[in-house]
């Protein structure tokens, strides 16, 4: 399974920077979108993955009897969502007042705007 | 010691606030911080000439071993006297010379910053602290050469001299660095004790290079001189303090200093002595061109530090001795020529010794400040100048080797510094004052004091050469010198040193009768200007402006693409040639989970679900499938034992379609808005980046995992933190102020989004 | 999509789904939840209300700009990192009442802290979500 999700990781990487590289802005966004969410895979794969023992300590035991999943790439990628979540919706933001000012979201009319406004 | 550096530099934080105040009347009150200073230093003359080091250290970064300590002992000592004393000097006549200048304030801000860093440069026993006083001391160089900033000559002086000192700051910090980890040590102190070692390191060429680079740049040491002529542009009080006096000689301070911990190799000294020897008569035959007064000095300057460079070259004893007292000389009658200058400037407004004459008559006191100098500056007895050039003389004539080559260089140097200050303190004195000077104003005692005080100083210390003596002689011990008992003294009998010295005197008088400066002289040396060091450099930097302007016009073009596909690709490269030479390929699989059918049936929906997003022409559709990606990454996280993360990702994921809907069907349609060409490129690029990264995985997986911390948490989550769900355990935690960052990083987007929106639209209501 | 059954259930819904994210993020720490899930869920209940019943009504029953949460909560953070300092402790020690509660287990200064982050969400998503929905 392992290779599996690393082949997957893969591919969503290489979504993300496909999309980051179109012109259209909205494309951009997805690209990054896409691209965090590899991250986060990767992140949760590189720390090993376990099945079936999330990292609770069970019913009135004080520590882990047994094999556990990682709770440290868990504690990583739960902030990792959250954070990214508030980066989007700047992201999004961006695009549409910028989209407002331009009329447009070809990225590559975009340079130009320095000069004006 | 601590608050005598650091009253500058408060002092300077205080104008900022109190600036108005000190731009009229008050001005002269800031000349008693350099006093007061002096006044300190002095209390140890009598300590340190017994031998004595007073050494002082406070932590400043002490995990990079990087120490506030202070050293003061000879050396240190007669630079600090000469900081605050002459600073003082030129703290009173700036007073009087830019009186009324809008930017007084400023300029006394960035003179008691020099001076502060200067001070701390020559205290400083860590060679870091020893940088950065250093490069403080090129900084506010750099603003008091550009002081006059609406001048664009002096902004390019400015940014030359920055240039070229900034790159002996490089030099000399990675020198520092290469020095303290072969001595093992950044404290100089310390290092001395481990110079053998150091000497027989392989590092050690090296570190002499570097060195020399930080001393050559900052003393204006042939090829790097020709910032101080052009940092002439600067108010003469800057020059006279920086680029004659002080600053300039922090080369020849470091040299000196590192003297017991460098020198005495051949490689050491021979470069100096050539180096020395190049640059005093290279700038002396330039004095002979030159009918700026300033530029007179500036070049006069050079060819002294040439002279310094060349007696520490020599290494000896009776060199070093020359050295220091030569030092000393130097400061004073040099000071004092630039101070006449300036005062020539301010009320003639000239600087050309060709139209000067006769100005005695208008002002009498600057006249005899100007002759005592000139003639301390020739060596003519019973001036300090004299002992000095006696004791340079002496030790050249010990020079092993070629003394011959050596005594005619310096005797030709000698000569024209003569001529250089016959010309700048006597030639605008004497004569017929022309009718057109007749009106000269008289200049206020704010002015022409300082040039008398140290005049005289030269003159009396010469007569009385015991009273310079307990400064002097502490340099040459700190310098790991022993000094003999024999006193200065002006007689010292009818030998060649003496014979050499009538010379000097005669043939300069002459040549001063013979050869007076003229346009043609300069227009002569104007004409092979293309091949001075100067030309040369400022020709590369043309060239290195252009090259610069092509990395960034290609780099830097404005599309984003571009700026990405370079960034992925050099990432495909390096990382991919790293891969290349170290991956083993060698992934145990028996450790590996197994593979069954509805993660299967995931990985597949995942995996067609990007295909859509990517390939979609419609924007809804490329947002709903993106969903369904974060759906499936929800679903792998519940598999392989994240309940809080698949809740997290789930709740995520619904919010960001939610919004992605909210502001899409405002944009426009997707276009086709590159070609196939482009996108075939874009998806080699994309695709290579995905197998780097597929390969980097598998290559991590098949080391072995540490998981120590991971232990720690799950061990202590209960019975330290009384949870059992570890995640939030670490979260609410163990990393409490990490997640506190996190929310505040969280609200501040969220502010900027209303920011972003709120805001700007009320302003537009506005218009 | 007001749709009248959506409208029904969105009434009924948003006392259920807040209780549940309350619910969330008070078992937190012994099962999964927590701040953040729990304050996302409250603020998915918000959103699905405001879908239903329009941005207005949904404001108008919240009383007050969702923004103010935030600094509330980075305060309630904030202040159960420094409470530990009244003990003569270090900043963000862990400080717990010993006797267990019913339901919530035993107390302590990480329960507030997590309250915190759940307010902060909250404050976060529906400041981000409402502004974008009412300039458009």
């Amino acid at each position: 399974m392992e290779i599996v999700l690393a082949v997957m990781i893969g591919v969503l990487y290489a979504a993300g920077i496909y999309m980051i590289l179109r012109r259209s802005l909205v494309k951009l966004i997805l690209g990054i979108i896409i691209l965090g969410n590899g991250a986060n895979l990767l992140i949760f794969l590189l720390g090993r993955i376990t099945k079936g023992r999330p990292p609770i300590i069970p019913g009135d035991l004080k520590v882990f009897a047994e094999a556990y999943a990682d709770p440290i790439p868990q504690a990583l990628i739960l902030t990792a969502i959250v954070i990214s979540f508030g980066l989007q919706s700047f992201a999004i933001i961006l695009i549409k007042r910028a989209y407002k000012v331009v009329k447009t979201d070809d990225l590559d009319e975009m340079n130009a705007i320095d000069q004006d406004s | 010691m601590l608050i005598a550096i650091l009253v500058g530099f408060i002092f300077s934080m205080f104008l900022v606030v109190a600036g108005k105040f000190f731009r009229g009347k008050p001005a002269i009150l800031s000349a008693l911080i350099p006093l007061g200073l002096f006044a300190y230093f002095a209390q140890f003359i009598g300590q340190v000439s017994e031998g004595g080091v007073i050494i002082q250290s406070y932590n400043w970064v002490p995990s990079f071993g990087v120490n506030l300590g202070f050293t003061l002992d000879g050396l240190s000592l007669l630079f600090s006297l000469m900081i605050t004393g002459i600073g003082f000097l030129v703290f009173v006549y700036t007073s009087s010379y830019l009186k009324e200048h809008q930017y007084l304030d400023r300029f006394y801000g960035y003179l008691s910053m020099f001076m502060a860093a200067m001070l701390g440069l020559v205290l400083s026993d860590n060679m870091i602290s020893l940088f950065i006083f250093w490069e403080l001391t090129s900084i506010s160089s750099f603003f008091l050469i550009g002081f006059n900033n609406s001048s664009e000559a002096s902004r390019k002086s400015a940014i030359t001299a920055l240039a070229v000192t900034g790159l002996g700051g490089m030099s000399l910090l990675a020198g520092a660095l290469v020095l303290g980890s072969v001595g093992g040590s950044y404290s100089i102190v310390e290092l001395l004790n481990s110079s053998g070692e150091i000497a027989a390191s392989p590092f050690y060429i090296i570190i002499v290079i570097l060195m020399f680079g930080a001393a050559f740049t900052k003393s204006a040491q042939f090829p790097f001189h020709f910032w101080l002529p052009g940092a002439m542009k600067a108010p003469t009080p800057v020059s006279t303090y920086l680029h004659s006096a002080t600053m300039v000689k922090a080369g020849i301070y470091l040299l000196m200093r590192f003297t017991p911990v460098l020198g005495s190799t051949e490689f050491w000294n021979s470069t100096l002595l050539i180096v020395g020897a190049v640059t005093m008569v290279y700038a002396a035959i330039h004095t002979l061109f030159r009918r700026d007064l300033k530029g007179i000095l500036a070049y006069s300057t050079i060819a002294a530090l040439g002279i310094l460079v060349f007696l520490i070259g020599q290494g000896t004893e009776a060199a070093l001795l020359a050295a220091a007292l030569f030092i000393a000389v130097h400061a004073l009658y040099k000071a004092t020529l630039f101070l006449v200058t300036g005062i020539i400037d301010h009320q003639t407004h000239t600087r050309d010794v060709t139209i000067l004459r006769g100005l005695r008559k208008v002002m009498l006191p600057v006249a005899i400040a100007g002759f005592l100098a000139a003639i301390s500056s020739a060596g003519i007895p019973p001036t300090l100048g004299f002992l000095g050039k006696e004791l340079t003389y002496e030790s050249t004539l010990a020079v092993i080797g070629t003394p011959l080559l050596w005594i005619t260089l310096i005797l030709i140097t000698k000569i024209f510094l003569l001529h250089a200050g016959f010309v700048a303190g006597i030639s605008p004195f004497v004569g017929k004052l022309p009718e057109k000077f007749s009106n000269t104003k008289k200049p206020g005692i704010l002015l022409w004091l300082p040039p008398v005080i140290l005049s005289v100083m030269g003159l009396s210390l010469g007569i009385f050469p015991g009273l310079i003596e307990p400064i002097i002689y502490p340099v040459v011990t700190a310098m790991g010198e022993d000094v003999g008992n024999e006193h200065l003294a002006l007689w010292h009998g009818f030998n060649t040193v003496l014979w050499l010295s009538i010379a000097t005197i005669v043939v300069g008088t002459v040549l001063y009768f013979v050869l007076k400066p003229s346009q043609r002289l300069e227009a002569s040396a104007a004409r092979v200007e293309f091949l001075s060091p100067k030309s040369i450099f400022s020709g590369l930097w043309h060239y290195f402006n252009k090259f610069s302007s092509l990395w960034t016009a290609f780099f830097q073009n404005g599309y984003l693409r571009n700026y990405v596909s370079t960034i992925i690709l050099f990432l495909i490269g390096l990382s991919g040639y790293a891969l290349y030479k170290t991956a083993s390929f060698s992934l145990d699989l028996s450790t590996l989970s197994r593979i069954t059918g509805y993660e299967m049936a995931v990985v597949v929906i995942m995996f067609l679900a990007i295909l859509f997003t990517v390939f979609t022409r419609s924007r809804l559709a490329a947002v709903a499938s993106m969903g369904v990606v974060g759906l499936a990454i929800c679903l792998l996280f519940v598999f392989y034992s994240a309940p809080d993360l698949a809740m997290t990702q789930f709740s995520i994921d619904t919010l960001t379609v939610i919004l992605f809907v909210l502001v899409l069907y405002r944009l426009p349609i997707y276009l086709k808005l590159s070609d196939y060409r482009t996108r075939i490129k874009d998806g080699v690029l994309s695709l290579g980046f995905g197998t780097i990264i597929t390969i980097l995985i598998l290559e991590v997986l098949a080391t072995p995992v540490d998981k120590t911390i991971s232990q720690y948490y799950a061990e202590n989550a209960y019975v330290l933190a009384h949870g059992k769900n570890v995640v939030n355990v670490i979260l609410v935690d163990f990393r409490g102020s990490d997640t506190f960052m996190e929310i505040s990083v969280l609200a501040i987007a969220a502010i900027g989004v209303f920011a972003l929106l709120k805001l700007r639209l009320k302003e537009t209501d506005q218009r | 999509m007001k749709t009248i059954i959506l409208k029904t259930a969105s009434t009924y819904l948003l006392p259920v789904l807040l209780l549940f994210s309350i619910f969330i993020l008070l078992r937190g720490h012994y099962l999964p939840g927590g701040g953040f899930v729990g304050g996302l869920i409250a603020s998915i209940a918000y959103v699905l209300h405001a879908f239903a019943n329009g941005l207005s009504n949904t404001k108008n029953l919240l009383k007050f700009h969702p923004g103010f949460l935030m600094p509330v909560g980075l305060a309630l953070a904030f202040l159960s990192g420094m409470a530990p300092l009244l003990f003569d402790m270090p900043f963000m020690t862990g400080l717990w009442y010993p006797e267990a509660l019913p339901v919530l287990g035993v107390i302590g200064s990480a329960l507030f802290f997590d309250i915190g982050v759940y307010l902060v969400v909250i404050g976060v998503t529906l400041t981000i979500i409402f502004t974008i929905a009412d300039t458009i």
